[in-house]
């Protein structure tokens, strides 16, 4: 299982996802509201980053070890966030 | 038992020439590399402590001035800190041994081990540069404003300088964890590596996810200060704490990765020269993991009275006091292996059990801290100052010396003077608490730390302390002495001469360059010493007289 | 027998695992090594929403736009290159990574325009930093200036990042054309490709943040 050959179809359509994607989050851009501007741009940051390492960088195909590499830097990130932003916004 | 001789062909004579030594790729001559860099830091970074120390024997400053003292202390915490204690075990004894421990021919990576240490040496050079340019009056915390915006010291030059030596912290860890998960020899599960390889291994987690916040901190200052991107800047509304918060990110668990591979050290230590199966294995692996996640959540207990709020501080009070319980369970377990065990008190051991009560009182000393109240009392005294070098100095350097002396025969094939090593160990122990102790009291009275003059009462136990710093200083010139002694006149050790379980003790001492002439295949657990009442009578516990 | 196995390592699956994985550990650190931006970035943004819209409204949304496009274009070729050595196309290969490496110039050639015109209209942070904010605007221009920081920062760094790609990505192309890769032993090219994805997705997180504020 080390060496998985992905279908160039694949690939293909993965980034025609990342292209309508990319318009997707220009067009949303144009919504009004702050906190759902953010969110849908998110949301779609966080789909594009999934497309990318799930199927280009091959997270898919690979072993349960390399899976939690990836895992524990995103976790990490949120530990950092979270208590970091536990002091932000309960200041007065 | 009979005489032993060296083997004729091992790692150090391998070859000779210079190259054969900066080039290599051999993870046992790379620690080597590291041990002499490591030696030297530690002597510039004590001599500091010993200047300073000699201006605190008085009240009025009258050796050193403000500015001069400034910057002894952070140069004492920068060096010692980043360049000696976070390297120390992992890059000496982690490097030299984790791959012999799992059976295999050198690390995942051996040109990144290289490179981590040129890496080391770059930024040692830098700061070292930084030094001699004038040094840096910040305190090794850096904090903002006043590193951006204020200090007309060196702070760019050690900021670089920590920042690359924070890259070859993080390779190490990198090959740490590689290496434990692919090179492990047939038949070595993980629950059936030692320990020291856990303990590495949590280790490695902790260098791998905190030093990148570290390293952007650290170059966000170097980009304020240079370049006027004021991120940190109040003026521009921009918060100072939060390069507090970026900072104890890493450096509270940068702690964890001065002691965890002491504890490392330990679980090695303690089985063999109480010749008892280690209590509690998997609790003790577990906690190893378990003390590396928690330690990124406990980063607050810094900035109590900085300005986080008090909803922050609370939640990080509560989880510090939860950092408690693995470290707790270590301790235990420890204490457990001892019960009833054939105790022999060699050097190694006697480093061991220094260890374990040090870090037992600075580690409750820390529950102090982590507790709100109390830390409001005493915060920014030196009852911090004594609490972390009972952690750092009391836990792993000590720890650190335990290791060098048990794997010294392995790594350099002879043996070391005991009854020296023991006087050094006791030498170490006192002076240690003859320093650290009464810097307690002093905190505790509310003594502040980082000024070079102090209201006459206090003379008495900073007298105290400066003598204790003295014999410490002594404590750990011995064993420099008898260790580089023995390279020559050490009688040689043969390959087991503490009759200890474990793969790397199966090789010759010193292992030959690929550690072992055949792949070990392990067929059973780790500390396998044989049950007490089956072993020679020598091992045998003296029975109660009738009572 | 394969050149490529180091003596330490017991066959060529064993080698190619470990340095997946240690990539994998690498970009780990990457991530915090970004992430401590991003909270930065994400305090700020929380505590001074407009100053931050309206430094985003001086990004150039087509450049950012263009630039995305071309960098996601480029983790295509990028992944079609590996799949290329993983068969054995030594062609396929180094046109594929010739491709990539020609669209990561790309994308450090439209930023340098924009730092360029950044620079012109005095955005960039420090002594000479300006807003031309009509009076009334209740935005507090410093608070600009810290937007204005962020992006400078992270995008700094993702250069950085992008220029040390395209180093890689020569090196790589270089090496396969000397034809030192097969189907047996493309570990570089492995390599590189999952630096170049990482660096791609640290900009895909960065235009929505910085270009598309509201
Ligand atoms: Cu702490």
């Amino acid at each position: 299982m080390t060496h998985h050959i992905v279908p160039v179809k694949t690939y293909a359509f993965v980034f025609a996802a990342l292209l309508v994607l990319l318009a997707l989050t220009v067009a949303a851009a144009q919504i009004e509201n702050e906190v759902l501007n953010l969110l849908v741009g998110l949301t779609i940051a966080v789909s594009k980053a999934a497309l990318i390492m799930l199927f280009f960088m091959h997270l898919r195909y690979n072993t349960f070890v390399i899976r939690m590499a990836a895992v524990a830097g995103f976790f990490w990130l949120a530990i950092l966030m979270t208590l970091t932003m536990s002091d932000y916004l309960s200041r007065m | 038992m009979s005489v032993a001789e060296l083997p004729r062909r091992h790692y150090l004579n391998a070859n000779y020439n210079i190259w054969s030594w900066l080039l290599t790729t051999d993870h046992k001559r790379i620690a080597i590399l590291y041990m002499i860099s490591l030696t030297l830091f530690f002597f510039v970074g004590g001599a500091a402590a010993i200047l300073f120390r000699l201006e605190l024997m008085t009240p009025q400053g009258d050796l050193l001035i403000s500015e001069t003292y400034n910057r002894l202390f952070t140069l004492h915490g920068v060096v010692m800190v980043f360049f000696f204690l976070i390297p120390s075990i992992p890059a000496v004894l982690g490097n030299f041994l984790v791959p012999m421990m799992i059976g295999a021919r050198d690390m995942a990576f051996p040109r990144l081990n290289l490179l981590s240490w040129y890496l080391f040496m770059a930024g040692g050079i830098l700061a070292i540069a930084a030094i001699v340019g004038g040094g840096v009056d910040t305190g090794w915390t850096f904090y903002t404003p006043y590193s951006t915006t204020y200090a007309n010291s060196q702070v760019m030059a050690m900021a670089m300088g920590i920042f690359v030596a924070g890259f070859s912290s993080i390779l190490t860890g990198m090959n740490f964890i590689v290496t434990t998960h692919t090179m492990r020899a047939p038949g070595m599960t993980w629950f059936r590596l030692p320990l020291f390889v856990w303990s590495h291994y949590a280790t490695a987690v902790i260098m791998v996810l905190g030093t990148p916040v570290l390293a952007i901190s650290l170059a966000l200052i170097a980009l304020e200060r240079g370049l006027g991107v004021g991120i940190f800047d109040p003026k521009l509304g921009g918060d100072p704490l939060l390069f507090q918060h970026l900072f104890w990110f890493y450096s509270h668990p940068a702690v964890y990765i001065m002691v965890l591979p002491s504890m490392a050290v330990v679980s090695e230590i303690v089985p063999c020269f109480a010749r008892k199966r280690i209590f509690g294995y998997s609790f003790i692996a577990f906690s190893s993991v378990a003390i590396a996640v928690l330690s990124f959540l406990v980063w607050g207990h810094h900035m109590f009275v900085s300005g986080q709020s008090v909803f922050a501080g609370m939640v990080f009070s509560f989880l510090s006091m939860l950092v408690a319980i693995p470290s707790a369970v270590k301790v235990f377990n420890w204490t457990a292996t001892l019960h009833k065990g054939s105790i022999s008190l060699e050097t190694p051991m006697l480093y061991a059990l220094g260890f374990i009560g040090l870090f037992t009182l600075g580690g409750l000393t820390g529950l102090f801290l982590a507790t709100l109240a109390v830390d409001l009392h005493v915060h920014d005294t030196y009852f911090i100052v004594a609490h972390f070098h009972y952690i750092m100095v009391g836990g792993a350097v000590m720890g650190y010396l335990g290791g060098v002396h048990y794997w010294w025969p392995k790594m350099t094939g002879r043996l070391y003077p005991e009854w020296w090593g023991r006087v050094s160990a006791v030498v170490v122990f006192v002076g240690f608490n003859l320093t650290f102790f009464p810097q307690f009291v002093l905190g505790y009275l509310g003594m502040p730390r980082r000024y070079h003059v102090y209201p006459d009462e206090f003379q008495v136990l900073n007298v105290m302390s400066s003598a204790g710093a003295s014999i410490l200083g002594l404590g750990y010139l011995i064993p420099l002495v008898y260790l580089l002694w023995s390279l020559k006149y050490g009688k040689a050790a043969g390959p087991n001469p503490w009759n200890a379980k474990g793969v790397e003790w199966q090789t010759p001492s010193p292992p030959p360059t690929l550690n072992f002439d055949e792949t070990p295949v392990v067929t059973e657990e780790a500390y396998a010493y044989p049950p007490l009442d089956e072993s020679s009578a020598e091992g045998e516990p003296l029975e109660p007289v009738a009572n | 027998m394969n050149t490529h196995l180091a003596h330490h390592f017991d066959d060529a699956d064993q080698q190619f695992d470990a340095a997946r994985l240690g990539m994998w550990i690498f970009l780990a650190t990457e991530i915090m090594f970004f992430g401590g931006m991003f909270v930065g970035y994400t305090i700020y943004r929380v505590n001074y929403p407009q100053a931050f819209a309206v430094g985003s409204s001086h990004l150039q949304l087509v450049a950012g736009t263009v630039n995305t496009a071309v960098l996601l274009l480029s983790s295509f070729t990028m992944a079609l290159a590996v799949r290329c050595s993983q068969t054995n196309r030594r062609t396929g290969t180094v046109f594929l990574l010739a491709i990539t490496l020609l669209l990561g110039v790309v994308f450090l050639g439209i930023k340098g325009f924009e730092y360029t015109e950044k620079f012109a209209t005095h955005h960039v942070p420090g002594e000479s930093f300006s807003l031309s904010e009509p009076h009334s605007s209740p935005v507090d221009p410093q608070h600009v200036e810290l937007f204005f920081s962020f992006y400078f920062a992270m995008t700094g760094f993702h250069a950085l990042h992008m220029i040390i790609g395209v180093a890689l990505v020569t090196i790589a192309a270089t090496q396969a054309w000397k034809k030192c890769f097969s189907a047996e032993y493309y570990t570089p090219v492995e390599i590189t490709g999952l630096y170049w994805h990482f660096v791609d997705i640290v900009w895909v997180f960065l235009f929505p943040l910085l270009y598309l504020i509201r």
